[in-house]
């Protein structure tokens, strides 16, 4: 394969227009640690390279106001070093940690492995969860869109031509809401989920639940929300009933497949199991965020 | 094929190097800046035999393109010893015989010494996770990892 | 009787730095992708998409012309090989076999079987030339499975494969390349006789031995047939031999220089790119570069067999077992050869049985040609054998390792298949264990404990070593053998103790084909075992030749100097009264008093000791996942005398590593296009680091009288027990009895599901 072309545009504006302009197959590039496996092994062959890590803002974490701003190629090191985000969201912080190693951990990106839009990406469900926002920059300006509108299937994103993943907004974190996050693999590192839980609850004095949100990943072809998990814990503390009700109701929203990292039978049980534990660091976790 | 040009340092040396844009930096460093110490053993990001210091972040110099190295400060592991002087954890390898066939020794020294210049105190667990990026087949990790806490001990004896 | 009591032991058994490992914490070691040659072209191989195929034709043209391609090669390139069997790597091979895996000659037999390669000036113009060779195939059905490969419908892989083991030889043609039998006593009678009979059947995948080093080599022919070969691999002497016979050069024409290693575990004990790059060197007339990627390693090196072992086992009582009844079943990929005939000869190797019969299946299926895989043959038939004995000691309410100790095999014990033990240690590896503080541990909730024990040949075989005297009396030893895991500090310990000098004044060397004697392989153990036998006799004679320089120095008869601690003494007042003469001294005037001072060695080592080991494993299970954490692990062996004690247990410790992958995560996984769909370590899932605890080593010491430290071969008897270990801690943590490998979660989950009643489950 002739080599494609690379460029770094330093600016927004010249990046959507590099993008918008790319006659073959344009690639963003952010952190490379999905891309550069899948141009080494012929998966991808792009003609354009488009490496967004120049453009001011796109690397860092800002707050306003007690809301995150965090650059699409913020690798996830950056989010782990950085204290006030992983006490607002140590979930979605769990979610990137466990993306590979710590040497993926040093390039990795939120924006990467979002419009990677593998099924079993491990930060999407936390992600998800939190509600975060992916900012969008291309030819017609700026838009906003929750982060579980950009997959829509394998491989696939609702991004139009000449458009990228600029920054992602977190809103502050509310009183007594937090969030976890845990996967399922079958070594302790380096494997890809064989299902992924992210739960953001949010409650009150007493420990009842007043907001929830359950996403699974690596069941369906993209993340699941899961409306009745939800359900199951809002109005509700978590004891033993909650439990099995919120378990139950993970396995239901499964639509998984049998492939070389997990069978529908077991992904199907893992996800109950995974839903009751990641409820249970969630809830623990926000009734010490007074 | 038209290829880019690129400023680095390498080890503390200035540096520049020619590349197409599909060459990784580990194809770089070996083919050519004749830097042979980082390894190739799988091109994938699950070995890290390919380790490399960026910034003072490990990563694995595979999963990063040759052009994206400009203007950035790399350590390999050539750069760990400091002329003849070997490293804590270099030595401690040495004395905890850490090594069998030393093919992923060059990436498993440079994840450690990044392990060490972030934290001079890590558990087993914490070393252990800290390398869970870099495969050895020969050792089953026992010596691996008494060698880098031996040099963690060390070197916060040092550091008093 | 050795040669060296323990005690007077100063340098053997201590734990120095190894000589080449500063060049390894630095990056200065050179392997086999290191090495660039002036004028060098980058080689790719162009591979089969098809598990079985045959071959219509190959069109080279478009590659040929793209430019920057200097060379390609098919086929066609290369002279027919006669099948005629020759004994150079680890076990016989079949160069015609080993040809045609090399490059396919009119099928290809498995997914990722070589069809072309091309030489070109860079790595992208040579993938790019790949791509533009056409390949005209007609897929024929293929076949994974052992048994279905077994049966007489199965697709055929050779019209020329008739069964061998087999009386009369059959007139059809078989997937079943051969069949091995052991027997010994009435094994009717001794089902007969048992009180207890149990019976039951193991599977196991095709795992790889997973170096971290894929293979590599650098190849430059001169238009006078002149070649250098760089590349690492476990023999040099073996890759300048296969090379020579597939390419059809002479061996003296041949220099094979070995790189340094980056693993083998037996895998690289044969070859794959060499003549391959021969062939491109030769056409092109540059020097050819060919290192494989990690893909490649996955789909066109060979795993080791995926395999079939029914066990059945006759006892009393009490627990001595009358009757020992094993049926393997191997794969060997797509040529004959996999490693039955071994697991064959160990599967009871530990046990003094009086009836025993085995049968093994060498079963041809359309994957790689398997490759020896540490111990090869003997982990899969004690995974069987030893799970058995597991499943048998809870029937009969014995505790396995009393189990085993009552059935032991000891000093003139008959093995089954044939040899009558004489200095084993397996005995005093099941007593160490139990004496463990490990085995005296008590158990948490989720939490088992299983034990097991293996066997291994170790073997002796071909050595060459010469030991030089250099003028400021260091020393330097070279030896043949690629050092895969700290050997050459081994060598030099052993040099170093016999002429009683420092270790730091011996300079051990792995020299080329043309620096030293042939030298049989590195592998079956035997590089401290046979290559150790033959630096301590070239030191030996070496230590003689001194003796006879300060004889000639003092004028006095040579039986009358003594040699002791680095130096020559009169041996006695009556000899004279000389001042000592050091190693330096001698070797300053060496010209005057007869010339260089060296000796060199070849020998056909015999009196391996065979090797034994009892291993220990506590397991903790998540009982809703199927998760299992391997939480302590103890490895006993009898090593004969520990040489370097570090690299002994770092041996065990490897070894471990491997079966604990093997018993949890690791296998080939196909879809129904018999195509590999793991061919990475990201779904190829070997431990990690956190997957693993500290491994605590136990080296029991019965000295083998064969060798003159006592040493016998350490690397390969710690694969061999970890499966069954793992399986029976499993067994003992929640009574499920896993008999297919790997104990994946999924099925562990799956197995506690069926056997338990649903507790959480959804049942709304």
């Amino acid at each position: 394969m002739p080599s494609p072309n690379y460029a770094a545009p330093a600016t927004v504006e010249e990046a959507v227009g590099i993008l918008a302009g790319a006659s073959g197959l344009a690639k963003v590039l952010s952190g490379g640690t999905d891309l550069l496996v899948q141009l080494r092994s012929g998966r991808s062959r792009p003609d354009l390279i488009v490496d967004t890590k120049r453009i001011p803002g796109v690397i860092g974490i800002r707050e306003e106001n007690g809301a995150f701003v965090i650059g699409a190629a913020t690798p996830g090191v950056m989010l782990s070093a950085n204290e006030a985000f992983v006490a607002a969201y140590p979930g979605v912080v769990e979610g990137v940690d466990l993306i590979g190693s710590q040497q993926i951990q040093g390039r990795a990106s939120l924006a990467g492995n979002l419009c990677n839009a593998s099924p079993a990406a491990d930060s999407v469900p936390a992600m998800i969860a939190a509600r975060a926002v992916a900012v969008i920059a291309g030819p017609e300006g700026r838009r906003e869109m929750p982060v579980e509108a950009i997959v829509t299937g394998p491989g696939q994103t609702s991004l139009k031509k000449g458009e990228f993943v600029l920054e992602f907004r977190l809103p502050a974190p509310r009183p007594r809401q937090s969030d976890a996050y845990l996967r399922f693999i079958p070594r302790t590192e380096m494997d890809i989920a064989v299902v992924g839980c992210g739960v953001n609850v949010t409650l009150d004095a007493s420990g009842t639940c007043t907001d929830a949100r359950v996403v699974l990943g690596a069941v369906a072809p993209t993340q699941v929300i899961v409306e009745e998990a939800a359900q199951a814990l809002i109005g509700h503390r978590l004891d033993e009933g909650t439990q099995e009700r919120l378990a139950a109701a993970a396995s239901r929203a499964c639509r998984p497949i049998n492939d070389k990292r997990g069978t529908i039978e077991f992904r199907v049980k893992i996800a109950g199991v995974l839903a009751r534990r990641t409820a249970a660091i969630a809830f623990e976790r926000a009734q010490k965020r007074a | 094929m038209s290829k880019h040009h690129v400023s680095t340092t390498i080890n503390g040396e200035p540096t520049e190097f020619l590349c197409e844009a599909q060459q990784t930096l580990l194809d770089v460093l070996r083919d050519e800046l004749l830097l042979t110490g980082s390894k190739e053993g799988c091109s994938s990001g699950d070995c890290g035999a390919c380790s490399v210091i960026v910034d003072g972040n490990v990563v694995c110099s595979c999963l990063m393109l040759g052009v994206e190295a400009e203007g950035h400060t790399i350590q390999t592991i050539e750069g760990i010893a400091q002329g003849d002087k070997l490293h804590p954890v270099q030595q401690k390898f040495l004395e905890h015989a850490a090594l069998q066939c030393g093919f992923c020794t060059p990436g498993l020294i440079v994840a450690a010494k990044a392990l060490l210049d972030e934290n001079l105190n890590p558990t087993e667990e914490e070393a252990r996770y800290w390398l869970a990026g870099n495969l050895c087949r020969c050792t089953g990790y026992d010596k691996v990892i008494r060698a880098v806490l031996d040099a963690a001990a060390e070197m916060r004896g040092a550091a008093q | 009787m050795n040669a060296f009591a323990k005690e007077d032991l100063r340098v053997v058994g201590t734990r120095p730095v190894r000589p080449d490992g500063v060049d390894k914490v630095t990056g200065r070691a050179n392997f086999g992708a290191d090495m660039t040659m002036p004028g060098m072209l980058w080689g790719r191989i162009k591979r089969s998409p098809h598990a079985h195929a045959r071959i219509i034709g190959i069109n080279t043209e478009k590659a040929a012309a793209l430019p920057g391609v200097k060379a390609v090669v098919t086929r066609a390139d290369f002279p027919d090989v006669a099948p005629e069997r020759a004994y150079i790597g680890e076990a016989p091979a079949n160069l015609r076999d080993l040809s045609r895996n090399c490059i396919a000659q009119g099928k290809v037999l498995y997914e990722g079987h070589a069809v072309a390669a091309v030489a070109a000036v860079s790595p992208a113009v040579a993938a790019q030339a790949v791509d533009l060779i056409e390949v005209d195939y007609e897929v024929l059905p293929h076949v994974m499975d052992v048994e279905a490969a077994m049966a007489s419908d199965a697709p055929l892989l050779h019209d020329d494969v008739f069964t061998v083991g087999v009386d009369p030889k059959p007139a059809k043609p078989s997937n079943v390349a051969k069949v091995v039998r052991f027997k010994k006593g009435d094994i009717e009678a001794g089902f007969a006789e048992a009180e207890h009979i149990i019976e039951r059947r193991y599977t196991t995948k095709p795992v790889h031995q997973a170096y971290i080093e894929p293979h590599a080599c650098v190849v430059s022919v001169g238009s006078d047939n002149q070649c250098t070969i760089w590349s690492s691999s476990q023999g040099h002497f073996m890759v300048r031999g296969y090379t020579s016979r597939i390419v059809g050069a002479e061996i003296a024409d041949i220099r094979a220089i070995p790189a340094e290693i980056g693993g083998g575990f037996g895998g690289k004990t044969i070859v794959y790119l060499e003549p391959v790059a021969y062939m491109l060197s030769k056409k092109s007339g540059r020097p050819v570069k060919i290192v494989m990627s990690r893909e490649e390693v996955f789909r066109g090196s060979g795993p080791t067999s995926g395999a079939v072992v029914e066990v059945k086992l006759g006892a009393k009582k009490d627990g001595r077992i009358v009757a020992g009844q094993v049926v393997l079943k191997y794969q060997a990929g797509a040529f004959p050869g996999s490693p039955v005939n071994q697991g064959a000869m160990c599967a009871f190797a530990s046990y003094d049985l009086p009836n025993v019969d085995v049968v093994g299946y060498d079963v041809l299926s359309n994957r790689p040609k398997v490759a020896a895989y540490r111990a090869p043959g003997s982990p899969i038939a004690a995974f069987g054998v030893e799970s058995c004995m597991d499943e048998l000691a809870r029937e009969l309410r014995i505790d396995p390792l009393e189990l085993r100790a009552k059935n032991a095999a000891k000093d003139g014990t008959k093995a089954a298949h044939g040899p009558t033990w004489a200095n084993i240690g397996y005995i005093n590896t099941v007593e160490a264990a139990k004496r463990t503080e490990h085995y005296q541990t008590p158990l948490g909730p989720n939490q088992g404990r299983g034990v097991a024990s293996g066997f291994w040949f170790n073997a002796g075989g071909e050595s060459s070593a010469a030991v030089h005297v250099n003028e400021d009396g260091t020393v330097t030893v070279t030896e043949g053998h690629p050092d895969i895991g700290g050997s050459r500090a081994s060598m030099a310990m052993m040099v170093a103790e016999v002429l009683g000098v420092p270790y730091d004044r011996v300079r051990p060397v792995v020299g080329d084909t043309t620096a030293i004697g042939f030298s049989a392989v590195t592998g079956g153990s035997r590089v401290t075992f046979a290559g150790g036998m033959a630096v301590t006799r070239a030191t030996e004679q070496v230590v003689e030749e001194l003796k006879r320089r300060a004889a000639v120095t003092w004028d006095i008869s040579p039986e009358a100097v003594e040699w002791r601690d680095g130096q020559a003494f009169p041996a006695g007042a009556n000899a004279g009264s000389f001042e000592p003469l050091s190693l330096a001294a001698l070797a300053a005037k060496s010209a005057r008093t007869g010339g260089p001072i060296s000796a060199e060695v070849q020998l056909n080592a015999q009196g391996a000791g065979p090797g034994f080991a009892t291993h220990i494993c506590d397991v903790e299970i998540d009982r809703e996942t199927g998760y299992v954490k391997i939480l302590r692990y103890t490895a006993v062996q009898d090593v004969g005398r520990a040489i370097h004690p570090a690299y002994v247990e770092g041996q065990m410790q490897g070894g471990v590593a491997q079966g604990v992958g093997w018993a949890l995560n690791e296998e080939y996984i196909y879809d129904q296009d018999g195509r590999l769909e793991n061919p990475g370590f990201l779904d190829y899932r070997v431990p990690v680091a956190p997957d693993m605890p500290m491994i605590e080593t136990v080296l029991v010491e019965v000295p083998n009288p064969r060798h003159p430290f006592g040493a016998r071969g350490c690397g390969e008897v710690p694969i061999v027990p970890p499966m069954a270990t793992v399986a029976n801690a499993i067994c003992d943590a929640i009574g499920i009895r896993m008999r297919d490998l790997p104990m994946s979660p999924p099925k562990v989950l799956a197995a506690l599901d069926e056997t338990m009643p649903p507790t959480r489950a959804a049942a709304e």
